[in-house]
């Protein structure tokens, strides 16, 4: 089997997952640079399946597309990349759904974003559609801070940091839960704690293992199936009124949680890779 | 051993190093990537871009 292995920047997760593929009997591993790769809509893609691991989302996202109109199956695929990569799309998907996310709102103009603020009330998160490892989250505590955000990012940001998504702030006790999924299992989870509002590892979070709860696990396979389903890190807060949902991670990184939870998260992909490509 | 193409420090590779492989200069913490291996080729690794991420 010639499994290609879209990446960019390899990192300590891209490492462990080469090192398993080569521990693998009958795989053949193909690097497939996203900074060298040039598509021709004509050609066929001489690999079994894609795994993809780049680190850019734009450039993930529309290789996925390409190598699936190929006719060769990705992990993960171009439908859920595009879901999970864009916040308001993955809030849509688990609307759609029924699963339990913090409430939100999304508006085109700094006004109407003032009026959804005012609908949620204080506090609020205000997060960019794209955008990962906690970067350019705020957290508006009032109206006057609303105003200022509002306007810096109309007038200083590109134009999709005008495209306002706004969470209800949720006061998470310090700490959230990351949850891995790999095809039909919740294999792992992790809590993130930290003394900042922001828990993610990227920004100091320390790791820590997450018993699989029943519930836990019921949640991340539903988030997990809301956005098409796959290998997935869903993210979740722990709330007064029960787990919610607050983002689902397509290219998930895992390299913090292996030690701590006990379980070869990299062996468990590449044998979802292994099956998807059989 | 090799050369931070930016401290001019002696660096040690990664186990099993692969191209694009990013690492750290432990004399000036700077992080590297390796851009080729034969003939062994570093340079310092590029800023994240707004939409990298998981």
């Amino acid at each position: 089997m010639r499994v290609g292995f879209l990446h960019s920047l390899i990192r300590k997760d891209e490492k462990l997952l080469i090192a398993e593929l080569r521990r693998r009997a009958g795989i053949d591993l193909v690097f497939l640079d996203d900074r060298r790769l040039v598509f021709d809509f004509h050609a066929r893609p001489e690999v079994d399946v894609v795994l993809e691991r780049s680190i850019n989302h734009s450039r993930a996202m529309h290789a996925l597309r390409l190598f699936e109109g190929a006719g060769t199956p990705c992990v993960n695929a171009y439908e859920v990349a595009r879901r999970c990569g864009d916040k308001i799309l993955t809030a849509a998907s688990l609307a759609e759904q029924g699963v339990p996310q913090p409430e939100a709102r999304v508006a085109f103009t700094p006004e109407s974003a003032l009026d959804a603020i005012g609908e949620l009330g204080f506090p609020v998160v205000l997060k960019p559609a794209v955008g990962s490892w906690g970067r350019l989250l705020s957290k508006i505590n009032d109206r006057d801070a609303a105003e200022t955000v509002l306007e810096h990012k109309s007038i200083l940001g590109s134009y999709h940091h005008s495209i306002f998504f706004v969470q209800k702030y949720v006061a998470k006790g310090g700490r959230d839960i990351r949850s891995f999924v790999v095809g039909d299992e919740c294999v792992a989870a992790i809590h993130r704690t930290s003394e900042h509002w922001i828990t993610n590892t990227a920004r100091g979070g320390l790791a820590a293992n997450c018993p699989v709860t029943p519930e836990l696990a019921d949640l991340s396979l539903r988030a997990a199936d809301a956005v098409g389903g796959g290998v997935l890190a869903v993210d979740l807060f722990e709330s007064a009124d029960g787990l919610l949902v607050n983002e689902v991670n397509y290219t998930m990184e895992f390299r913090n949680s292996i030690d701590v939870t006990g379980v070869d998260i990299p062996e468990r992909i590449v044998s979802y890779l292994a099956a998807t490509a059989a | 051993m090799c050369e931070c193409p930016v401290c001019g420090g002696e660096v040690e590779l990664p186990a099993d190093p692969v191209e694009s492989e990013l690492f750290e200069c432990a004399e000036c913490g700077v992080e590297l990537e390796i851009l080729a291996l034969d003939p062994l080729t570093l340079a310092e690794a590029p800023d994240a871009e707004e939409d990298w991420g998981e």
